[in-house]
């Protein structure tokens, strides 16, 4: 069975819980190499998402329910994460536009989506010490595993697990993109707040498919 | 963390109904969403100019609003960039029909909420050209960084374009004397101390009683170098040369010599600032024939300075002389 829109759903109730979870972690990761606002802002957009989700029509498809998520993000979080997380949805929900379940590979086909929409939108590459160093292995890993025949949840596992260590990959870089990359060697040891929060929205919804 | 704050989410909005309680003369606030405008905007048949960018660095943009500068000013959370929605507002509110220049600072958040927000407007007919302020020599313009940092030198570009506006000059020309100033001017900070973020609640970084760091940004985020506390004349040196090694100037060449407080340091250490800055200039052969010292770009309550120099001719004396009224710069009107 695919990820309907109730899934979509709890996926958001779960991603604001987490994110005010680590609001002080990602506050703290940020402080460290950027400007400290990424939890604060995380938490502002995620708490605004969680407002507009009871106004979704009944029929709603998971895709309008993740373009929601996209133009509340845009228009709330601020900073460069609004934009980015923003089109990551926006161009995710795109690709899953009309359909009432999501297969293994309408998950993949999303997670592909939404970072080449970053990549387009913020210019970086692998190793550069974003949050696309998070979102690149979880895109291939959860291709790899929906190429295997696993489950939508498995697929949505496998991808939260690989932005975790993706994330946790970070901290030896040197930043090239955004704040950090004023520091040079010195953002070195730092994991990077981008990476950490697109590893615990994917969490969220790996969580979120698995209940 | 000690402020005169109420509840820290509430920071930004009361402090613009605050601005706009004190200067109804000059300005007009929307509350939702918050932006603030010249209180006699639209100006018809003008170029409209509008910056905007995280809050905590007043009186940066809100202060700079008023006939022969911004037209609207868009403050975002502190040390956050405004999203793109105000940007859209504020340029519906102030264009008279002569297009809208957006002023940005180059920081990630600032052009990517600018850049949609420019795409929303465009969509909506109004003609919109945006220019980036890159004045910080403390960071490396490469491939490998996000480029040179928006800081101080923002302010001169907005008195300098908003003359321009206010004299008539069209889009095309007015943006092309943003850029000529952006070309001129180059800066260079040090902090003493971290800002804290009201709803972080701790500072941003942390430096010992007898250390300061060169390169400093505007938002705390750390510089260059970190080094050990020396005499003003020995930092202000470190901040001087970079600035002459990026833009060399002929001995007899004129510039405007701008000493920007962070917050918390007291104007009598910006004076001695100066006083150190222009004295090796002067034994260049450097002519400072305009000055500005004051908190005009601020890091919350950072300590801290920035020194920039810009390199006039006569067009940009003209425009940096014309009358400006605004609630943190005003003369000759």
């Amino acid at each position: 069975m695919g990820l309907g829109i109730a899934w979509a759903k709890a996926w958001m109730t779960e991603s604001a819980r987490i994110v005010s979870e680590h609001r002080g972690e990602l506050i703290t990761l940020d402080r460290e190499i950027g400007d400290g606002d990424h939890g604060e802002n995380m938490d502002r957009g995620f708490s605004a998402v969680l407002g507009k989700l009871d106004g979704l029509p009944a029929d709603a498809s998971p895709g309008d329910a993740l373009k929601l998520v996209a133009t509340t993000l845009i228009s709330t979080v601020g900073g460069a994460s609004g934009p980015l997380f923003g089109t990551a949805f926006l161009k995710g929900s795109q690709a899953v536009a009309g359909k009432e379940e999501l297969t293994a590979d309408d998950v993949v086909a999303f997670l592909t989506a939404a970072r080449d929409g970053i990549v387009s939108r913020g210019k970086a590459e692998t190793g550069d010490k974003t949050m696309i160093d998070a979102w690149t292995p979880a895109v291939d890993a959860a291709a790899a595993a929906a190429g295997e025949g696993r489950s939508e949840p498995e697929v949505l596992e496998a991808a939260a697990d690989a932005a975790e260590r993706g994330a946790a990959d970070t901290e030896p870089l040197v930043a090239r993109k955004g704040r950090a990359s004023y520091l040079g060697e010195r953002a070195v040891g730092h994991r990077d707040p981008g990476a950490q929060s697109t590893a615990l929205l994917l969490r969220a919804a790996a969580v979120s498919a698995a209940s | 963390m000690k402020k005169l704050i109420n509840d820290p989410k509430n920071v930004v909005d009361e402090a613009v109904q605050g601005f706009a309680a004190a200067h109804p003369e000059l300005v007009v606030a929307s509350a939702d969403p918050i932006f603030v405008r010249r209180a006699d905007a639209p100006v018809a048949g003008k170029v409209a100019l509008i910056s905007g960018g995280g809050s905590g660095h007043e009186p940066l943009h809100a202060g700079f609003v008023g006939p022969g500068m911004l037209s609207a000013a868009v403050p975002g959370a502190v040390f956050t960039s405004p999203t793109p929605d105000p940007i859209v507002e504020a340029t519906k509110a102030v264009d008279g029909g002569a297009g809208v220049l957006y002023i940005v600072k180059n920081y990630t958040g600032d052009v990517l909420n600018f850049e949609t927000a420019a795409d929303l407007a465009s969509a909506e007919d109004i003609e919109v050209r945006s220019m980036i302020v890159d004045d910080d020599v403390a960071v490396k313009d490469s491939l490998y960084t996000a480029g040179r940092r928006g800081v101080a030198g923002t302010v001169l570009v907005e008195k300098i374009a908003g003359a321009a506006a206010e004299r008539g000059d069209d889009l095309d020309a007015v943006t092309a004397v943003a850029e000529k100033v952006n070309s001129r001017v180059r800066s260079m900070g040090i902090a003493l101390t971290a800002p804290t973020v009201p709803h972080a609640g701790e500072p941003s970084f942390t430096l010992t009683d007898t250390e300061v760091e060169i390169g400093i940004g505007i938002h705390g985020e750390p510089g260059r170098e970190r080094i050990a506390l020396e005499p003003a004349d020995a930092l202000v040196a470190r901040l001087v040369a970079p600035i002459l090694e990026d833009m060399p100037l002929e001995s007899g060449e004129k510039v405007l010599l701008f000493v920007n407080g962070m917050g918390g340091t007291p104007l009598v250490e910006l004076y001695i600032v100066f006083r150190r800055a222009a004295a090796i200039l002067a034994e260049r052969g450097i002519d400072v024939v305009r000055s500005l010292v004051g908190n005009y770009v601020t890091s919350l309550e950072m300590q801290g300075a920035s020194i920039s120099v810009l390199h006039l001719d006569d067009e940009l004396i003209e425009l940096w002389d014309a009358p400006v009224e605004t609630a943190a710069l005003r003369w000759g009107r």
